[in-house]
């Protein structure tokens, strides 16, 4: 599934980044790579973007451009623990 | 000796530029980019310069602000790189780090807000981390002036023994290793000889995005090949392809430094705080109210209660002071035309530029607060999706709201905007936002044309100059600005106290910038309209306004305004003082026509419904005032492009008000 379709409140690790230029390397530079984990915080009031959290740290994107990000979902026991790649 | 200071935004740059610094600072310009650096010498080093480059998250050719930084780096050679990584959000911080080593300039990293690292319970091994990095690692706290001292001896000695990063191959054995070493072993004659460090240039062949720095390598067709058959078959091998497994490789990098070396807080306090405040300030359904609730209460004090009151302080003392000279001047028998220079020339002048002093000063109070505090990033989050559909981001909201109080400092306000340009056409748009200098001429004209509907004019008003606003955006969309917006893929950062040291020196730029500029624009401008109205073309002075220079050029361009239905000199002339201040039109109308009903009574006499409907058209839209241009075209860095943007407006302004005019006669009559 894609990162948009991943209900508020739940993790998932990402499996492929998807997109072209300069959105494709920010999205990259800011730590959205494979094996990293990844969880849907809150949308905005108006229903997009979306806050993500990844690497101890609050990042907001668009709906659109969260579905080019492929992912596996996982349950997230640990209320915190989205940080760093998944081992 | 010279050292560039870089990092994230929100990592603290600004705020260790200033510790670093004091108050000894001054503003560098890079051609052909809004995009500004300031630089400054460092406190009790004569010879020691730090420039502040722009916020940046990697160094790639997509934007201004990452080129600007690269090229300064590469073409200006500093002695010594800054790099400053917020140790709370450390790993994505060492991302820049590891580009920036590849650069080989000797560098020391600032691990700033280390104190609240610690007070929640983390560690950071900075010996370890510095061992692994290959460069020296200081712990500093900018926000309370830690570890600056030691940051800046540390920093001029790796500098004076020009110790390059010890470090700089990030890749683990395996097939990105491979590659980047096949590449550098091809490139590094050509690396040489263009004099651009060989492992960044590798990395910029494999990520690609960077053609004027391939192209600088001057490589043959075989070379690129050669370079090309290596990536892709990395790309085979590896399974990921050749940006992913770069920033890959990076990140596994990152996770190895840190590993041993950064114990995490298990829970940060301000995180914490930061989801509490989020709860209200980002909800759902008091989010949007929220935000209109604070540009309310900004609005309010700003134009109403303190900027209004430190305006009228003003403003009497200018009088004030204006009275007893006049009086001195009277009493001592100065020459009419000699007093008429000193009060309605010099001291009016004096008087407009200064009264946008308070306003400015006041309003960039808030907006420091807000941009501080992590408020901003929010509002940005909150309206981008209203925005977006004008191929604008969240973010430009705040400039363009502030333009329906003033304008000045509303362009003045795109600076904080991330992106040069979301920038640009921030600018371009906010003179469409209805500024309030305007509100006197819309109900002067309301109440003697359409006294019965005058708050419906009114509102009508504001709703076209933002429905203009738009249809302006959407074309500047598909022509001047097409193309790739810049991503929004942006940081919310925790929610932080604002240090009064740096809110203060904002406001200190801001007021310096503002009177620097403007004082010399204004103040001819306003000394010009002295001229052209106390003279006549003969060059004597004149008795009434009606024989002035002004209104022989009010009457030379009166024709072009016979098309929209108010070709009378009076009216262009009182456009042309418009032109320094808004609420001139109404006064300059008064003063030309002198009726015995008042102006109301005067703008009866020479308007009908259907052409005041025009001439209210054209005021919306027609070129801000002197104050506003001058602010333009220091905003874009460009005094041709700053005209050109009052030329534009003036053009729409006539297109839409011939529109209304002939519309309304349809319905009119």
């Amino acid at each position: 599934m894609t990162l948009d379709k991943l209900p508020i409140g739940s993790a998932g690790i990402i499996t492929a980044v998807g997109g072209e230029g300069a959105l494709r390397c920010r999205l990259l530079d800011m730590g959205l790579i494979p094996r990293t984990k990844v969880k849907v915080v809150k949308t905005a009031p108006l229903g997009d973007p979306v806050e993500i959290r990844l690497r101890d740290y609050e990042l907001t994107i668009r709906l659109a451009d969260a579905a080019l990000i492929e992912i596996s979902p996982v349950t997230d026991n640990n209320k915190d623990s989205a940080g760093g790649t998944a081992e | 000796m010279i050292f560039a200071l870089v990092g994230n935004q929100n990592s603290g740059k600004t705020t260790l530029f200033n510790q670093l610094t004091g108050s000894n600072q001054h503003v560098g310009n890079f051609p052909g980019v809004t995009v500004d650096s300031k630089s400054g010498f460092i406190r009790g080093y004569r010879d020691v310069e730090v420039v502040d480059l722009p916020g940046i998250y990697s160094i790639r050719a997509y934007s201004n602000e990452e080129t600007v930084t690269r090229d300064f780096i590469l073409n200006e050679k500093p002695d010594g790189i800054i790099n400053i990584v917020d140790a709370t959000n450390i790993e994505r911080n060492l991302y820049l780090t590891l580009q920036l080593i590849e650069l080989r300039i000797p560098m020391v990293l600032a691990l700033n807000m280390m104190d609240e690292v610690r007070s929640n319970g983390g560690t950071v091994d900075i010996e370890m981390m510095s061992e692994r990095l290959g460069i020296p690692v200081v712990p500093i706290s900018a926000a309370k002036n830690e570890g600056i001292d030691e940051l800046i001896r540390v920093a001029y000695e790796t500098a004076s023994k020009r110790e390059i990063p010890k470090i700089y191959d990030f890749c683990s054995p395996g097939p990105i290793h491979r590659c980047i070493h096949a590449i550098c072993h091809v490139i590094e004659d050509h690396a040489q000889s263009a004099d651009i460090p060989l492992r960044f240039a590798a990395s910029k062949l494999i990520e690609g995005d960077d053609a004027d720095i391939i192209s600088r390598l001057d490589l043959d067709k075989n070379e690129l090949e050669l370079i090309d058959h290596s990536i892709v078959e990395m790309e085979k091998e590896h399974g990921l392809d050749r940006n992913a497994a770069l920033a890959d490789m990076r990140y596994s990098f990152i996770e190895s430094v840190c590993r041993g070396a950064v114990v995490k807080a298990r829970e940060s306090k301000e995180h914490l705080r930061s989801e509490k405040i989020d709860r209200v300030l980002t909800n759902k359904y008091a989010a949007i109210p929220i935000f209109f609730g604070v540009m309310l209460l900004i609005f309010y004090l700003t134009f109403n209660v303190i900027g209004k009151f430190l305006q009228d302080l003003l403003q009497s003392g200018i009088d004030a002071f204006s009275a007893v000279t006049d009086t001195a001047l009277t009493t001592f028998g100065t020459n009419e035309i000699a007093k008429s220079l000193v009060i309605d020339g010099l001291f009016a002048g004096v008087g407009s530029v200064l009264s946008f002093l308070p306003i400015i000063v006041v309003l960039f109070f808030f907006l420091s607060v807000l941009e501080d505090t992590g408020y901003m990033a929010r509002i940005a989050f909150v309206m981008d999706k209203a925005l977006r559909k004008i191929g604008l981001s969240g973010r430009s909201i705040v400039p363009m709201l502030i333009g329906f109080g003033c304008t000045v400092p509303a362009v003045m306000a795109t600076r904080t905007l991330s992106s040069d340009r979301d920038r640009k056409m921030t600018i371009l748009l906010t003179p469409f936002m209805s500024c309030s200098a305007k509100i006197p001429i819309y109900a002067v004209f309301s109440a003697a044309l359409f006294p019965d509907f005058a708050a419906l004019v009114m509102i009508g008003l504001y709703i076209f100059g933002i429905l203009v606003g738009v249809l302006a955006a959407l074309l500047m969309n598909h022509s001047m600005y097409r193309g790739n917006p810049v991503p929004f893929v942006m940081e919310l950062p925790n929610y932080r106290f604002p240090s009064a040291k740096t809110v203060a020196m904002l406001l200190w730029d801001k007021a310096k910038d503002f009177l620097t500029r403007a004082f010399t624009i204004i103040f001819f401008a306003t000394l010009m309209i002295w001229f052209f109205s106390t003279f006549d073309i003969r060059m004597n002075p004149v008795e009434s306004q009606q024989e002035s220079i002004l209104a022989s050029i009010g009457a030379l361009i009166a024709p072009i305004f016979t098309p929209l239905g108010f070709g009378d000199w009076r009216v262009s002339t009182s456009l042309i003082t418009g032109f320094i201040a808004k609420e001139s039109v109404i006064s300059t109308l008064g003063i030309l026509t002198s009726e015995p009903g008042g102006v109301t009574n005067a703008i009866a006499q020479l308007f009908t419904a259907r052409s005041g409907l025009s001439f209210l058209v054209f005021t919306l839209l027609y070129t801000p005032c002197v104050a506003a241009v001058s602010a333009i075209c220091r905003e874009l860095k460009s005094k041709l492009k700053g005209i050109g943007v009052a030329v534009f407006q003036c053009v729409t302004a006539w297109i839409f008000a011939f529109i209304v005019y002939h519309i309304a006669g349809l319905i009119i009559g």
